[in-house]
């Protein structure tokens, strides 16, 4: 097994866990504030739909972006509006909200396009195209580095780049503003949150709309970059997987970009049986790769790797002490 | 030249739908005073400091704050108008630090650093000026309550509070962490700070307020100066009647062992050595009261006892050995063994809030041959045994069906008290009988458990009203860190003595 | 004092929620470009309009009553199982093996070898995700949705393997021998020259999901073991003082809902198809969550969501027959049940009761 197998691997680990992370982050604001997030999976379908829906009719990928990011904050919007507001039972909502994309998704596109549930074929503008980084061409001779520069760093989608670029973000903001304190506190214990002087509910609204921006580019960037148009049910549990991850990661940002490139990885594994032949040194099964994420995640949450204690006010509805 | 009161209302009035929890309620509290504010659960003081703190707004009335009218909508309104509350419960994030604590809400920009070192600094100098020590890097969890309660009385000041209003302050506390409170309260009261505390502690009220007000379903019964009242005239303007504060009890007719426990230690499921090498036992015909502040091992004392936790030790109950960790060291074998227990929460473990009183009754005891018809419950048989309990224990409403939350505080406790005593225990356990009681039922609830040990049962009672110990034990021990410290006869000794147990001290450890 | 009467928190919410969904569901049917009464009248045609549409009623009904029963138990001890759709198909698995490769000699044997075959199987399903959230703290919620997707690729990997009979190309078992199969309406009641419920899958398993009603409701309601499950499920602390443990609990409300899932499978696998196929479940497992929630987690109601969901099932295959309407349709409606009758709860119960609050004062005033 050379080098370029190698990096080839990897970066197919990349690309497979930018949308994981996407999500992961999405889930990791919301459950940091106390508001149990099992609808990533409808959100992220929603948005893939219509981001390749409208990059489609508009011809180009980043309007579809925008388009993703709304559908996605609009079934946000239902979850904040049941979980907060209504202070009704979150896994409900979260359920719900995964079969409403589910339905829509495709009586949507049925109506739009008459292709039987599916969007026709992205190209050109509307797919969000590899960049190039800088000297990348220049360097690819260099050896070791070059390869790793060129094939591994350099070369995948703007979203890929923006994803990454959310980890270090996203720890800023949760630890070093005000507004990351709050939140944090509002997830531990809303009341004291509340005695403060604080809106709890404006803090958890905030946190559900982080939460439907990223679960939008996670969606978008499954139609519109990883893959080439909406088919029905194309996020296949990357929201559940995400949800694993996140408490994999203990709902830290950095751990959480780690727990996704290993989901990641076993994706990317899964997808050249060739290269597990050689490592392995049988042939696996393919359909025991494909299960392997999910096996996995129930192994994480059997507390195999770990105890992992959640926001301690999460999954329940804030009510004011009388 | 007057000045104005630091507080006052006028004619507050508060109804939540057909309950009027505050009716024209008025009062003045002078700048520099401690205010005191006491009555009965559901006379309305928890309604009056939430309308004050702006959790609620008032359907009529006015605030004035130093002589201005003040509205006050909401928490961020209180905190302006200078008033910080201590709540009972504290309102701190476990696992934030200290430093966070104090700065959550009252951070200076959206950059959190600069507001941090700001507060460490003021941190500092309000430590010093009035013997709030806290470590500012300490995380929440990890200390102890009494630095906790500084910890939220810092919080207030850090906000500018003048006004200084404290919920049950001391509930949580040694006698000694609750001298050192009111030593900060006297420090406070000469800086001109106002404080209000509102508590059932009778003896508090005498020992630390300037002023009291009485309220009582609803209403201020009567404001005096603390000087010129007693104990005795404020319990009757609690209740509105006579009221005895004494139990009447006669000697103690003591026979043989019933509950042994020889070097009995609990670990709970964080790690944590609760329960350190107990030993101790109660005789027929005896109460042994356990005192002591809450978080000592009292209630995983109990908890082993009653079944729900594991141990490690000797348990003899009648002479046999209980099974601590195997099958059989469950709730149920328990009651089998002839152990009944009335649990330190009614509302979290005594009841199923949600059931009927009638299935509450068989609550624990569901197993019973009595209840059962062929493969099903026999509920008529239940319903029937639930309204003869209701009358012999005054339960008010006497209605089988109405669900446990229906019913006040006092009333839940007897129908828990009911089923627990009428099931003819050797050995009953009972933890905080009187806690969220009303007065008037706490007589009868003292009443029940003096006649079950007359008929020669054994009494293990765990409370953290002192007053209460001295007044039912035939025999007192106080836990403090796990660990027996001693015991006593009640004649024998005073609360200064438990109370220096209960923070750990020996006789000897004093001089 | 309870602010609502008892008959307006079990009937009046969930019709309220029920008409919110549809309302919704028109507008969605409307923007498609079709018409909601049309639509309405196709569906009460093709479902309620013959024996034959009736058929096809109460054979999904029976699906879902299975189901729906199946969440509902988890759900009185507090333990919300998305899993039914995975336990139903190993239930269909139960089935399959067992009327493949026992010869039974009467179809009335054959239903009870594949009411247990399906319940143990359904239920050893539901138990390892029962098991971790008992000793080790695992969220029921999402090893049930992993073991939904487990399910199906076990059931994949066998169908295109060990129990797909040589030479046949389609992944799927055999079918299962004439003494397996179970009478169908059509049989049970066609006298003479009049053939009713011809070609309709229902079959005797209805009457079998309806005795589940009755047993259900004993258990939850009359046992000893329910009145321990709805304690925990109440409250864990206070079911702990009682003496009742939660893994047991755990464990046994959740196979027991398993095995009811599991038994779907005698109506779709036994009693239909007479052979087990890829994706036999088809969504009865999610429907089940709709209907429990509906049903208020009562078997009662339960039927009676389950008769409703019935009819948008067969409905909706009409529709999607005859207009643009595609079968995803019901999904969407399946979504706003669920969204209104558990999560938005309070939207409608709050203005209800402040309803019925105002009308007791305005009689109060009167007298």
């Amino acid at each position: 097994m050379d080098l370029l197998t190698v990096l080839q691997v990897l970066d197919s680990t990349v690309r497979l866990a930018t949308p994981l992370l996407l999500a992961c982050l999405a889930g990791l604001f919301s459950e940091r504030a106390g508001i149990f997030d099992i609808g990533l999976e409808g959100k992220m379908l929603a948005a893939a739909f219509l981001s390749a829906a409208v990059a489609y009719t508009s011809g180009s990928a980043w309007v579809g972006l925008g388009a993703g990011i709304f559908a996605s904050l609009l079934l946000s919007g239902i979850h904040g509006l049941a979980s907060i507001t209504f202070r009704g039972n979150q896994l409900i909502s979260g359920v719900a909200i995964n079969f409403l994309a589910a339905g829509m998704t495709v009586v949507v596109a049925q109506s739009w396009f008459g292709q039987g549930g599916r969007t026709p074929q992205l190209s050109g503008a509307a797919r969000f195209e590899p960049i190039t980084l800088p000297f990348a061409e220049a360097l690819r001779e260099v050896p070791v580095l070059g390869p790793i520069y060129y094939e591994l760093i350099s070369g995948h989608t703007a979203l890929v780049y923006i994803a990454l670029l959310f980890v270090p973000l996203t720890w800023w903001i949760l630890f070093r503003t005000r507004f990351g304190l709050r939140l944090r506190a509002v997830g531990e214990n809303p009341a004291a949150v509340d005695t403060a002087g604080i809106s709890v509910v404006w803090l958890r609204y905030m946190a559900v709309l982080i939460c439907g921006v990223l679960c939008g580019i996670a969606g978008a960037y499954l139609a519109t970059a990883l893959q080439a148009g909406f088919v029905k049910d194309m996020s296949a549990g990357r929201g559940f997987i995400a949800l694993a991850a996140l408490i994999f990661a203990k709902w830290r940002p950095w751990q959480a970009l780690y727990s996704c490139l290993l989901f990641g990885f076993l994706q990317a594994f899964a997808l050249r049986p060739d290269v597990i032949q050689t490592v392995v040194g049988f042939k696996v099964n393919g359909q025991l790769l494909d299960v392997l994420p999910y096996i996995l995640t129930v192994i994480i949450l059997a507390g195999f790797v770990g105890k992992a204690v959640p926001p301690r006010a999460g999954g329940e509805p804030y009510v004011k002490e009388r | 030249m007057t000045t104005a009161p630091a507080i006052e209302l006028k004619g507050i009035s508060k109804s939540f739908g057909p309950v009027q929890a505050n009716k024209d309620i008025s009062i003045r509290v002078m700048p520099g005073t401690i205010h005191g504010i006491i009555g009965e659960n559901g006379a309305g003081k928890s309604t009056l400091m939430s309308i004050l703190y702006g959790f609620y707004k008032a359907d009529a009335g006015e605030i004035f704050i130093s002589g201005q009218k003040t509205a006050i909508p909401d928490s961020q309104a209180a905190i302006a108008a200078g008033i910080g509350m201590v709540f009972q419960h504290f309102k701190l994030v476990e696992n934030f630090t200290v430093l966070e604590n104090v700065v959550l809400g009252a951070e200076d920009s959206g950059l959190l650093r600069p507001s941090l070192a700001r507060a460490r600094r003021e941190l500092k100098a309000l430590a010093d000026e009035y013997e709030l020590n806290v470590d500012p890097d300490a995380i929440i969890e990890d200390i102890g309550v009494g630095m906790q309660q500084r910890v939220e009385i810092l919080k207030a000041l850090y906000r500018r509070a003048d006004i200084l209003i404290l919920d049950e302050p001391t509930g949580v506390l040694t006698p000694a962490e609750a001298d050192h409170l009111f030593r900060i309260l006297e420090n406070l009261k000469r800086e001109g700070k106002t404080i209000i505390l509102i508590t059932h502690k009778l003896r508090e009220i005498m020992d630390a307020t300037d002023t009291v007000s009485v309220m009582r379903r609803g209403e201020m019964t009567a404001t005096v100066k603390t000087s010129e009242t007693s104990p005795q005239k404020l319990a009757e303007l609690m209740v509105g009647r006579k009221v005895s504060l004494q139990v009447e009890k006669s000697p103690a007719q003591v026979r043989d062992v019933i509950l042994d426990v020889q070097n009995l230690n609990v670990t709970d499921e964080k790690g944590v050595h609760r329960v350190k090498d107990v030993s101790f036992n109660v005789r027929a015909g005896e109460i042994l009261g356990i005192a002591g502040v809450s978080g000592n091992g009292q209630s995983e004392l109990l908890e082993v006892l009653g079944g729900y936790e594991k141990g490690t030790g000797t348990i003899i109950v009648n002479g046999q050995p209980i099974d601590l960790t195997g099958a059989k060291s469950d709730g149920r074998s328990r009651r089998e063994r002839g152990i009944a227990h009335v649990p330190e929460d009614r509302q979290r473990e005594g009841l199923i809030m949600d059931y009927h009183a009638w299935e509450n009754v068989a609550f624990g005891y569901h197993h019973d041959p009595k209840y059962q018809n062929g493969m099903f419950m026999n509920n008529a048989a239940i319903k029937a045994d639930t309204v003869e309990k209701m009358e012999r224990f005054d339960v008010r409403p006497p209605d089988p069906r109405l669900a446990a939350k229906s019913f006040s505080g006092g009333n839940q406790q007897k129908i828990v008290l009911a089923r627990e005593i009428e099931r003819n225990p050797d050995l009953l356990l009972i933890g905080q009988p009187t806690r969220g009681v009303d007065i008037g039922a706490i007589e009868f609830i003292h009443q029940q458990i003096v006649a079950l040990r007359d008929q020669g049962k054994a009494i293990l009672l765990v409370s953290v009203e002192l007053e209460e110990i001295l007044a039912l034990s035939d025999r007192i021990a106080v836990m403090f860190d796990g660990r027996m410290m001693g015991e006593r006869l009640p004649q024998d000794t005073d609360e200064k003595e438990l109370g220096m147990m209960m923070a750990g001290m020996n006789k000897g450890e004093a001089a | 004092m309870d602010a609502m009467p008892k008959w307006a928190d079990v009937v009046l919410i969930p019709l309220i929620s029920l008409i919110l969904a549809a309302t919704i569901s028109a507008l969605v049917i409307l923007a498609i470009g079709e018409s909601p009464v049309e639509a309405l009248n196709l569906m009460v045609k093709g479902a309620l309009g013959s024996t034959y549409g009736w058929g096809y009623t109460l054979y999904y009904a029976t699906n879902f009553i299975f189901t729906g029963l199946a969440v509902s138990v988890a759900f009185h001890s507090r333990m919300f199982n998305i899993g039914g759709e995975g336990q139903a198909m190993v239930g269909g698995l139960g089935v399959a093996l067992i009327c493949l490769y026992v010869p039974w000699p009467h179809w009335s044997l054959a239903l009870v070898g594949g009411i247990l075959a399906a319940a143990i199987f359904g239920a050893a399903w539901a138990a390892i995700p029962a098991f971790l959230q008992a000793k080790r703290g695992s969220h029921i919620v999402i090893t049930t949705i992993m073991f939904n997707f487990i399910a199906a690729a076990l059931l994949n990997y066998l169908l295109i393997g060990a129990l797909k009979p040589k030479g046949s190309m389609e992944p799927a078992t055999g079918k299962f021998p004439e003494a397996t199969h179970l009478p169908s309406f059509q049989d049970m009641f066609s006298f003479g020259e009049t053939a009713l419920f011809r070609g309709a899958p229902a079959n005797v398993s209805f009457f079998v999901a309806i005795v589940a009603c009755f047993a259900v409701w004993a258990l939850i309601w009359k046992t000893k073991l329910g009145y321990e499950i709805r304690a925990f499920g109440h409250s864990e602390s206070a079911a702990k003082y009682a003496g009742i443990s939660p893994t047991k609990i755990i464990m046994i409300s959740m196979m027991i809902s398993g095995g009811l899932a599991g038994m779907m499978a005698i109506n779709n696998v036994q009693g239909e198809a007479e052979r087990l196929v890829l994706n036999a479940v088809e969504g009865a497992g999610f429907i089940g969550i709709a209907v429990a929630l509906m049903g208020r987690s009562h078997p009662f109601g339960v039927f009676l969501a389950a008769l409703l969901f019935g009819f948008l099932y067969q409905g909706g295959a009409e529709l999607a027959l005859w207009t643009k309407i595609p079968r995803e349709m019901i999904v969407v409606i399946q979504a706003l049940v669920i969204l209104f009758t558990g999560a938005l709860d309070d939207m409608v119960r709050a203005p209800l009761e402040r309803v019925f609050l105002a009308f007791k004062r305005r009689k109060r005033k009167a007298a």
